[in-house]
């Protein structure tokens, strides 16, 4: 790549340059940078937010992995991965793979609208309103009930088996708008020659599916990746507002461990470990994602 | 277009009972909303007598004029500085090519996909060091550093694509630096800056983890911010909750219809260059 020559002349050019830099810098080493390496310098000390400051080593992190209810965070930070991206982005495929063969009018925009909706609410409003669809008197036991199957109705956010699959239901309906108008946005801009040659043949659903739509929107499929799984492994919103983590530790995430060992427990060293690990592993995720996508651009 | 009537009424079948779920929760919380103050109904039933005045009464409750002052304020305070920081952060990385551009774009791009919990913790006690916690600039100052990363990373993506014919012909006429960008680049970049804004504003607005933390007083949070204290009140409440969260979507829904085009077009374009 050859970059246009902006080269500044001058040395007074080059200040005048670092200037131009300067609020943002000063912003972003106070209150980013410098908070970054506080939680990597507090993770490795004791201290209660008040009193004296004693340095632990790696102490705090054989903490985060051997208490069960800290390392069992970091697991249910990947089974939230499945509800929060894996499905949002297979189906939201299959959705605009669909849209883009049946819906290409009025239906197709209304559809994109629709779906995109619980995308622009607060995530705590999607955690209220859920938690409340989800009550023993909610929506969805309502219409279990219509359909003759009354016996499986419960409070879903209170049972130890269903309450992370159901904060994952949650997590589907935010993000599966989302995914899908990218995709669909995306497909209108490959050659429709693909897909009319593909049809002329009497191509299926199916094949269409795997050989065309999905090669060709490697791109999109890694962006939708990158910002579901960061969504899932950084939840806190909707955790917090309809189970706060409960029943038990059953839908507890890093998220809501962190604000609860910092501001509840007054345990800054583990609650500081925690945070770098989750910070530790969004990278390690999302890293892999990024090649992968690169590589299918070139 | 060969495609059988058969998949064509599957298809959309299919996608009719998508846009079912995915309306049907607003529609419940809508009903539960009239339903009796303090009463349990059911998900989904019409209320006899809907209680339009549970919405008066959410209003008055939850101090929702102050509500809509306060996140207004917040929303005014954050993105204009995001705007003008990033801008002429990325003026100077991107088209000025200072010497250490490369290194100043890495270190911005390091905080991407840093997550807001890695740092809340140390971020509440500087702001108690700083003498800042549960002010107006509790979450303001944290918010446009946090954003930095992105929109910093976003004009950069503008500022690259620019032809450098622009500037030189400036520079002759004697322009100065800061005049080069503020009478001839910053108009130029108008596209990208209204998507910024809009991003910007969306993420502010429902922004929790940091009004929750950071600011004590729920009327001094942002809508979300304060939602959850709302929640924490009313919990028992069901219809009042229900209530209260409607009000609180309203102003989002409508800007949403409103703006719905650039809105989806900045969520998305923001996507894909994050």
């Amino acid at each position: 790549m050859t970059e246009p020559a902006h080269r500044p002349r001058g040395g007074r050019e080059v200040r005048v340059g670092w200037v131009f830099v300067l609020p943002a810098l000063v912003l972003y080493a106070a209150f980013v940078l410098l908070p970054f390496f506080m939680s990597v310098y507090y993770s490795f000390t004791r201290w209660d937010g008040i009193g004296a400051m004693t340095w632990v080593g790696w102490k705090n992190y054989a903490t985060v992995f051997e208490v069960p209810a800290l390392f069992e965070t970091i697991v249910n930070a990947f089974k939230l991965v499945v509800f929060f991206s894996v499905i949002p982005v297979g189906l939201g495929l299959v959705v605009a793979s669909i849209m883009h063969r049946v819906a290409t009018g009025s239906l197709g925009s209304a559809a994109r609208t629709i779906l995109f909706l619980p995308q622009i609410i607060p995530l705590v409003a999607a955690g209220i309103i859920w938690g409340w669809i989800l009550a023993l008197p909610g929506m969805v036991n309502q219409i279990l009930g219509w359909l003759g199957l009354g016996g499986f109705a419960r409070a879903w956010l209170g049972d130890f088996d269903w309450a992370l699959p159901a904060v994952g239901i949650i997590g589907i309906w935010v993000l599966l708008g989302f995914c899908t108008v990218l995709l669909s946005t995306a497909m209108t801009k490959i050659d429709p020659a693909l897909f009319e040659s593909a049809r002329i043949d009497g191509t299926g659903w199916l094949r269409e599916f795997f050989s065309i739509t999905v090669p060709m929107l490697r791109q999109e499929i890694g962006v939708c990746l990158t910002v579901t799984i960061i969504s899932a492994l950084a939840a806190f919103d909707i955790v917090y507002v309809s189970t706060a983590g409960g029943p038990g530790n059953s839908t507890s995430v890093p998220g809501i461990q962190i604000y609860i060992l910092a501001f509840t427990e007054q345990r800054i060293g583990p609650a500081s470990a925690l945070a770098v690990l989750l910070m530790l592993l969004v990278i390690l995720v999302i890293l892999p994602i990024q090649r992968w996508t690169r590589e299918g651009a070139r | 277009m060969t495609v059988s009537r058969k998949e064509l009424a599957v298809g959309r079948t299919l996608l009719i009972a998508l846009m079912a779920g995915t309306i049907l929760p607003f529609i419940s919380i809508f009903l539960t909303a009239l339903a009796p103050s303090g009463s349990v109904p059911s998900g989904l039933d019409w209320p006899a007598h809907p209680q339009w005045q549970n919405f008066a009464e959410a209003f008055r409750v939850a101090n929702m004029a102050t509500l809509l002052a306060s996140s207004t304020f917040i929303v005014v305070a954050v993105v204009p500085a995001t705007l003008l920081v990033s801008t002429m952060a990325a003026f100077a990385i991107g088209l000025l090519r200072i010497p250490g551009s490369r290194f100043l774009l890495a270190l911005f791009v390091f905080g991407l996909t840093l997550p807001f919990g890695g740092i809340i913790v140390p971020l509440y006690y500087l702001e108690r060091f700083l003498g800042i916690y549960n002010t107006r600039l509790a979450i303001v100052l944290p918010l446009i550093a946090l954003y930095l990363p992105f929109a910093v990373f976003w004009m950069r993506a503008h500022f690259v694509g620019v032809s450098p014919e622009i500037s030189e012909a400036a520079r002759v006429d004697g322009a100065t630096t800061w005049q080069l960008f503020w009478r001839i680049h910053l108009p130029l970049a108008r596209a990208p800056l209204a998507s910024l804004g809009i991003l910007t504003a969306v993420w502010t607005w429902n922004q929790f983890l940091l009004a929750l933390v950071l600011v004590e007083d729920p009327d001094h949070r942002t809508m979300a911010g304060a939602l959850g204290a709302f929640q924490g009140h009313y919990a028992t409440n069901v219809p009042l909750l229900c209530a209260g969260t409607v009000l609180i979507l309203v102003p989002t829904l409508v800007i949403f219809m409103i703006f719905q085009r650039q809105i989806i077009a900045a969520l998305l374009q923001g996507a894909v260059k994050g």
